[in-house]
């Protein structure tokens, strides 16, 4: 923020500020105005009225729709964030292979995945899984969200690992060639342990579109806090109920990035990598 | 042999049954508007955020940490269990063609705050001294944005804009949730009709948007790296 005020404009004199000033108030009442126009059009379809918002404060909707769902959506995410991290480091060390026919088939795999809708994989694997019957048919859709999850996001981390590799200064693996070791050694001691320091804070940021792309489970059936929410608000309260997932999961996402940010500026100093690397030009992005 | 062929005999009356054109060209319609209003929405936002005065700032601000932080099933499901079935709001009095606008509006409206922060970034490859400059001969903010910030700004901005819009591309297929027939939709009606046939099936989507993507990624590769500011 302070970098981008001194780009734009120096400290303004008495004049500016009173037009700032002058705008500043305008933009209040605009803003507010906007508010109001959406709170009034609200109202007047009797969607204020407290007791379409007040069962959201009940026990009774926090045990048996929220907290579930919520339960839900943290055990698609968690799973997914282990195996798609796990995923990445194989696949990320991969494209780093010496072997030209490994780095080739990992990258395609990894190309593939990365330009694949989520969703697409989410539906297919649903289905596949329903009709090859390997899982137990009540737990299909908790298996398609997590596989396709995993090979969208760990396909996102494998590109995180090789761009943390790439990112570190040329002398760390020359310095490890120079005490003796072979390109793998390097690579496993000295290379990768700094990549991932410096690819912490881009690896949680992953973890938030991993939690946001599990509400698509909601789609395929699957009764996370997004479908939850869907089914106890068909009964009349929709918009109440969809503002209320919406906020728990600006909520959990906010904090996600708010470590993300910390821990940028915290570990710094623990690797010869970038923290935060410059928006390189990937071919498909982590949004 | 003789299974191969026939596999692939029925592949193909399924491909004649359905239309998988049709529906990936949706997505690519979709895609189009959605790009353009995000892009325009966006752009108002990256200069809402950049700009002195502090309520804009804190608008624009809230507005992307808002949209960023949401999932965009829940703003496509808002747009059509809320928007439309309980509010009645009608962008078009053709049926399908609302669930197609207000898919357009649900995408846009959650691209813009990718759009805005690919922007910011963009701004941020801009060097001091431009600014400076554009101060020394006198010009304001609006006109300082408009004819020096802005322009090497979006050139800077080109690869995460191109990145926003690969994941738009993408993204397109979460209108299904709108009832807007487009490829995922297709999909899983084909497969349901057509399960021997499965793997076929997903592998033509799969390598539809691939085909789709993969250009977008080299375009903008090459478009950052030509229009990049030599400094």
């Amino acid at each position: 923020m302070k970098i981008q005020q001194s780009v734009l404009f120096d400290a303004p004199g008495p004049k500016a500020q009173r037009r700032i000033l002058a705008t500043n108030v305008l933009g209040i009442i605009l803003f507010l105005g906007a508010a109001a126009f959406v709170l009034k059009g609200l109202n007047d379809q009797g969607q204020l009225e407290s007791e379409l918002w007040t069962p959201f404060l009940t026990a009774d909707v926090w045990q048996f729709t929220i907290l579930p769902g919520l339960m839900n959506t943290f055990k698609a995410a968690a799973a997914a964030i282990v195996t798609s991290v796990l995923f990445g480091l194989l696949f990320g060390v991969g494209r780093l292979a010496a072997n030209r026919a490994v780095r080739w088939i990992c990258g395609i795999i990894v190309e593939f995945f990365r330009a694949v809708p989520v969703l697409l994989m989410m539906i297919f694997f649903w289905l596949l899984l329903g009709r090859l019957q390997i899982v137990e048919p009540a737990d299909t859709p908790f298996f398609a969200v997590v596989l396709a999850l995993t090979l969208y996001n760990g396909s996102v981390i494998a590109e995180l690992v090789r761009s943390g590799v790439y990112g570190l200064p040329k002398g760390q693996r020359e310095a490890g060639m120079a005490i003796g070791m072979t390109r793998g050694q390097s690579l496993r001691s000295i290379e990768l342990p700094q990549a991932l320091v410096a690819m912490l804070p881009s690896l949680i940021s992953q973890f938030v579109v991993i939690l946001k792309d599990s509400a698509l489970g909601s789609i395929i059936t699957y009764s996370e806090l997004l479908r939850a929410m869907q089914i106890y608000g068909s009964a009349g309260p929709i918009l109440q109920a969809l503002t209320v997932a919406a906020v728990l999961f600006i909520i959990i996402n906010f904090a996600l990035s708010w470590v993300a940010q910390k821990l940028s500026g915290l570990l710094s100093s623990r690797t010869s990598g970038k923290t935060r690397p410059a928006s390189a030009p990937t071919l498909v992005a982590k949004v | 042999m003789d299974s191969l062929t026939e596999y692939f005999q029925s592949y193909l009356t399924a491909l004649e049954t359905y239309n998988v054109v049709g529906a990936l060209w949706v997505n690519i319609q979709l895609t189009f508007w959605s790009a353009l209003c995000s892009l325009v929405l966006g752009t108002v936002l990256a200069l809402m955020r950049i700009s002195p005065v502090p309520s804009f700032r804190w608008a624009g601000t809230a507005y992307v940490n808002i949209f960023r932080n949401t999932p965009l099933t829940i703003i496509m499901v808002f747009c059509i269990l809320v928007a439309i079935f309980q509010l009645q709001l009608n962008l078009s009095s053709d049926f399908n063609f609302n669930f197609f606008l207000w898919a357009i509006v649900g995408l846009s409206v959650y691209h813009a705050a990718f759009v805005c922060e690919s922007i910011r970034s963009g701004v941020n490859t801009v060097p001091l001294g431009q600014a400076e400059a554009a101060r020394a001969i006198g010009l304001s903010f609006l006109p300082a944005a408009r004819l020096v910030i802005l322009p090497q700004a979006f050139r800077g901005a080109v690869a995460p804009l191109g990145n926003t819009l690969i994941a738009l591309t993408k993204n397109t297929t979460v209108a299904t949730v709108a009832s807007v027939p487009e490829a995922a939709g297709l999909m899983k009606t084909m497969i349901e009709f057509r399960p021997d046939v499965i793997m076929a099936i997903f592998a033509t989507f799969a390598l539809g948007f691939v085909i789709i993507v993969i250009p977008i990624g080299l375009v903008t590769t090459w478009l950052s790296n030509k229009l990049a500011v030599a400094r």
